[in-house]
């Protein structure tokens, strides 16, 4: 390997048991760049982020990043190199303001002990200002987290996760219990954080709305890939097509068929 | 593209209506201000001399009494956590006072040194159970408020012989204690001390709860504690010292109660617990954590101080007390339960 990528996984594998989770799955990752994981449920997707972001090491092959080969033993290891996770569940407390939620567990201080403070002032100046930039137009910085919407809130996580440094940045399944608008939201976040020089990882099982933002995609079957595909090299109804597995989904369509002239002829 | 609307930060259309009023009642301390209004006006019809200084030195007496521990009671629920071993952690603290200066005869300064030092001591345990056994603190507490309920009455009595501990003001340094942690002020009316170390506490708690680093781990980890822990929030170490907190201020309590009337009972403090719980939920305080007020409950303490007084003062039976306090306590509920709704209702 001669080129440098940002962040680099070379034929890796994780067993649970005799569970084959994932085989030997290469894919790779550049600045400013959206890469696609796509899998039906079981594919390997979250034993592949979980892999990326320190929750456990592969059996075998390697992760590398900026050209350096790199074990991440913890969570905490993965986001001191820059690797930030943004979950389905979001780590956001619904009762707390946006800006406090923004802020938690890194809190800008003001003065000196005993008297030494959180800068409240800077703190919900930056949010405002931050998420402006990002795109999500939020009504006050002051309501809580759970009066958004999912859509918004996905928003919010990832705009922290920019904010923060991140230079990878894990996103499992921010759309799939989304509507059409908010995921289009969620969509342009994704944007707006290539734009910056993210590197984003976009894991989904909706190929409509990997298709319009990835510049290159992973598809995962049963642990393993089916092949890396950059945008110009797969149209969007190959992209479905390979994601259902081909076949079974030609198979499924006829039995379709055949069911729905058996209704009509009832 | 489309995002060109989000970039002029223009007040839009859907902030127009959450006005002043709005901003109010988005305050957990609305439903306790409604209530403390509510109260004063009925008892100063019903009560001869209630709002008057005499009176008001009574009620705030009362008032100082609950609040000193529902404030920090009402921290540690916003973190998610009870304490009920609260009430008769304020009787332990006495009781190893009075001890210590009549007994092995110390003066009463180092004796109040190690007493907060047993106060941190049992918040460290309950803290610690808590956290290691991830059991309900509820269960737990519970657990030691009964332990230290059977010491204090089994002790006392191997001790003394009898239910109480005696003649605490015959120790070395006294007067100067008592002057600061258990006398009164502006004679004739004379207000406790403790009235002035109430407010103050309230007035910390406030700022470290709204101000500090340490008040937004105390709302995050009462609102979601996995969330907490996934940002970096050091969960662990922010319940305990909570825990911690609460019982070093019910030591203190207990010194003040020990230093006021020279003596201190086997069973002081038994059942206070609950009117600390009372006195935080009428202040707004979610029972389930991460929503709360240190003001707040200070209002709801002055609510039950207030009804404590009022009642004998206006020549009703002072039995009536509790009922009167249930029905409070039912209607704050309900009232702020209504306040939350609307509030984020209007905000969507």
């Amino acid at each position: 390997m001669s080129e440098r990528h940002l962040l680099e996984v070379e034929r890796v594998s994780k067993y649970f048991g005799n569970v084959i989770a994932l085989k030997d799955v290469s894919a790779h990752l550049n600045a400013g760049e959206v890469l696609c994981v796509l899998g039906d449920n079981g594919a390997g997707k979250s034993t592949l982020i979980k892999m990326l972001s320190g929750v456990f090491e592969p059996d075998e092959g390697r992760l590398i990043m900026d050209g350096e080969e790199v074990r991440l033993h913890s969570p905490r290891e993965a986001r001191g190199r820059g690797v930030a996770t943004v979950y389905q569940d979001l780590a956001v407390v619904p009762l707390m303001s946006i800006w406090r939620n923004f802020f938690l567990g890194a809190e800008p201080t003001t003065g000196l002990p005993p008297a030494r403070r959180f800068d409240i002032r800077f703190a919900k100046k930056e949010v405002r200002q931050h998420l402006l930039d990002m795109g999500i137009d939020i009504r006050d910085p002051d309501q809580p987290v759970g009066t958004l919407s999912g859509g918004e809130r996905q928003g919010v996580a990832i705009a922290r996760a920019v904010y923060f440094g991140a230079r990878v940045l894990i996103l499992d399944e921010p759309t799939s219990a989304l509507g059409v608008k908010p995921a289009g939201v969620v969509l342009r976040n994704i944007l707006q954080a290539r734009n910056r020089g993210v590197g984003v990882i976009f894991i989904t099982h909706n190929p409509h709305h990997a298709y319009p933002v990835g510049d290159r995609f992973v598809i995962l079957n049963r642990g393993q890939s089916l092949g890396t595909y950059g945008r110009k090299e797969i149209d969007q109804q190959e992209l479905v097509r390979l994601m259902a597995g081909g076949s079974e989904l030609s198979e499924l369509q006829h039995e379709l068929q055949v069911l729905s002239a058996e209704i009509a002829r009832t | 593209m489309a995002i060109e609307s989000a970039r002029h930060p223009t007040r839009d259309e859907r902030v127009a209506y959450v006005g002043l009023l709005a901003r109010l009642f988005q305050r957990p301390e609305i439903g306790s201000l409604v209530g403390v209004v509510a109260v004063f006006v009925l008892f100063t019809s019903t009560a001869t001399g209630f709002a008057e200084l005499d009176g008001f030195a009574r009620w705030t007496d009362e008032a100082s009494n609950i609040g000193i521990m529902a404030v920090p009671v009402a921290l540690l629920m916003i973190g998610g956590e009870f304490d009920l071993s609260a009430g008769v952690m304020t009787g332990s603290a006495g009781l190893l006072l009075g001890y210590l200066v009549t007994h092995p005869d110390w003066n009463i300064w180092p004796a109040i040194l190690v007493v907060l030092l047993f106060g941190m001591l049992v918040g460290l345990i309950n803290g610690v159970l808590v956290m290691k056994t991830r059991l309900p603190s509820f269960i737990v507490t519970l657990g030691t408020f009964f332990s230290l309920e059977g010491l204090n009455l089994g002790l006392t009595s191997h001790v003394t012989g009898t239910v109480y501990i005696s003649d605490v003001d015959a120790a070395h340094g006294y007067g100067l204690a008592r002057t600061i942690l258990g006398s009164s002020f502006w004679s004739p009316y004379d207000f406790q001390t403790r009235v002035i170390w109430w407010v103050g506490i309230t007035l910390v708690a406030t700022w470290v709860l709204m101000r500090t680093r340490f008040g937004n781990w105390i709302f995050a980890v009462g609102g979601d504690a996995t969330a907490a822990r996934n940002v970096g929030v050091p969960v662990l170490r922010t319940k305990i010292a909570l825990f911690m907190t609460t019982s070093t201020m019910a030591a203190l309590l207990g010194i003040m109660i020990t230093m006021q009337l020279r003596s201190i009972q086997a069973g002081q403090g038994i059942g206070r617990e609950f009117e600390f719980i009372i006195a935080a939920v009428v202040g707004g305080c979610l029972l389930t954590g991460g929503y709360g007020s240190a003001i707040g409950t200070s209002i709801g303490a002055l609510i039950m101080g207030m009804a404590t007084i009022g009642i004998p003062f206006s020549g009703w039976n002072s039995n009536y007390r509790s009922l009167f306090l249930g029905i409070i306590l039912l209607l704050a509920v309900l009232l702020n339960a209504a306040i939350r709704q609307q509030a984020v209702r209007s905000r969507r």
